[in-house]
């Protein structure tokens, strides 16, 4: 059986806020078509993730059910289902709103926390160490820097400062 | 044409995965960009583009591209970035801030702790869109000494290199693209059309469902086996991370075979432009494109 779901005015509040990233504006226009969703390359492989589905939760503003699950951290942000929206709604900006929030909310997927953690410490992805440095030079490219303080600077201030 | 006249001085952008699972893409590009007249300046402290740290907060990520562009600007160069993902965001970033003076202010406030300013000047594109739109295929076509006839090639696209469409000015349709094409056949080998051509490589869930992105990547791979190509062509060093090095791992996870070669578009080029397919780094493939040499008659 369907369970039934109970809309509150503090419900909508998370529609709201979703509304008033960049890219949710035409949130509202969505007619459920499902054009995102036929061109997903995720959805093509898992049933978890839904584009239409996660639309219809964020409009009847099911926050909890939305920022705990771990399909909003499943978009591959290909783009596509932006570019095929014929109602101009940017569901891979909506997702990455929701995701900021999920991250504001204090919920974060422990494999991007890791490399927030590394980015901030080595200023990219992947440590360069002596050793790359030196394999680089042996092949006649320009040396990296190793470290990157300005990214502690930068990082101590805003919504992951207390990403460590 | 004299090529000093149109083209912007560039700094090359590597991101993060380049310098260190990428150097045969580094290597290919820079030759092929030297054999083209084109100069790149060395930035050593570019740090991560701020594309990973998007789905974290926004605001983060949007910094650390900014950070980047002022490093450019100081140096009074536009930006040439060869990782579709570092494009998107710089891309972005830049075009938000040529235009958007009090966000500009805002970004400013943070980069004045760090000795930096941004004034918005900084273009930002990726070395295909360079090939194509300011050095042209006809000067390309004049380099070739080596035309690959008789390769079919299949290209990979992936995703941040046309879309989202709003920030790339129309250069090319992100539904249905022919720069890439265009940039193979120009070596007179065969680009191969296929169906879900503009298919995701999957890359960007590896971290976070590793079975779940190889599914993704393993789709597009059943395709290209059917095609009978010699090589994929890609211009991502994510693409390759997905398509090549985690080639072997697929075929293990899912009992199959593939054995396709995976060469950057730079490497394609630089066959065609007669260049040692060492100096390309073609060593460093991992699935050797033995086969693919031999044909031209080139050994590694």
């Amino acid at each position: 059986m369907v369970k039934p779901i109970r809309i509150t005015r503090n419900a909508l509040k998370f529609r709201d806020e979703v509304l008033k990233t960049p890219g949710g504006e035409n949130l509202l226009k969505c007619y459920a078509c499902g054009a995102c969703t036929a061109g997903c390359p995720v959805r093509e492989v898992e049933e978890r993730y839904n584009p239409r589905r996660i639309i219809r939760m964020v409009l009847l503003g099911m926050k909890d059910e939305v920022l705990r699950s771990d399909f909003i951290w499943l978009c591959s942000t290909c783009h596509t289902c932006s570019e095929r929206c014929p109602q101009g709604v940017h569901l891979s900006s909506i997702m990455r709103a929701l995701k900021n929030i999920a991250v504001r909310e204090g919920i974060v997927h422990p494999s991007f926390a890791l490399q927030a953690k590394t980015i901030r410490e080595h200023g990219k992805l992947y440590e360069i160490e002596d050793f790359d440095n030196k394999k680089r030079a042996r092949m006649g490219l320009p040396e990296l820097e190793k470290k990157c303080p300005d990214l502690e600077i930068l990082f101590s201030s805003g919504a992951l400062k207390n990403i460590k | 044409m004299n090529l000093d006249n149109v083209m912007n001085r560039y700094a090359l952008f590597l991101g993060c995965t380049i310098p260190v699972r990428g150097q045969n893409y580094e290597l290919s590009t820079r030759k092929v960009a030297e054999a083209l007249g084109m100069e790149f300046l060395h930035i050593p402290n570019f740090s991560c583009c701020g594309y990973p740290m998007s789905s974290l907060d926004q605001e983060t990520a949007e910094l650390l591209a900014a950070r980047n562009l002022a490093l450019a600007e100081k140096e009074g160069a536009d930006i040439c970035a060869i990782c579709t993902a570092c494009t998107g965001v710089l891309t972005e970033t830049a075009k938000e801030l040529a235009y958007n003076e009090e966000k500009r202010g805002k970004i400013n406030d943070h980069l004045k702790d760090l000795g930096l300013a941004y004034r918005g000047g900084v273009k930002v594109k990726h070395f295909a869109r360079i090939l194509y739109e300011d050095v042209g295929l006809e000067k390309i076509a004049s380099k070739i000494t080596r035309r690959l006839e008789g390769l079919r090639i299949a290209p990979h696209y992936g995703c941040h290199f046309l879309k989202p469409r709003e920030i790339y000015e129309g250069f090319d349709s992100p539904e249905n693209p022919h720069t890439l094409d265009d940039l193979i056949e120009v070596t007179g080998a065969v680009s191969v059309n296929y169906m879900n051509k503009m298919r995701c490589c999957g890359g960007a869930v590896l971290a976070v469902d590793e079975n779940l992105a190889l599914k993704i990547t393993k789709e597009k791979l059943d395709q290209i086996r059917e095609l009978g190509v010699d090589a994929i062509c890609l211009i991502c060093p994510f693409c390759s991370v997905m398509y090549e090095s985690n080639q072997k791992k697929i075929e293990t996870t899912f009992e199959t075979k593939y054995e396709i070669p995976v060469l950057y578009l730079p490497q394609i080029l630089g066959l065609a432009m007669g260049m040692d397919p060492k100096d390309l780094g073609l060593n460093m493939n991992r699935v050797r494109p033995k086969t693919l040499l031999e044909k031209l008659g080139v050994g590694v």
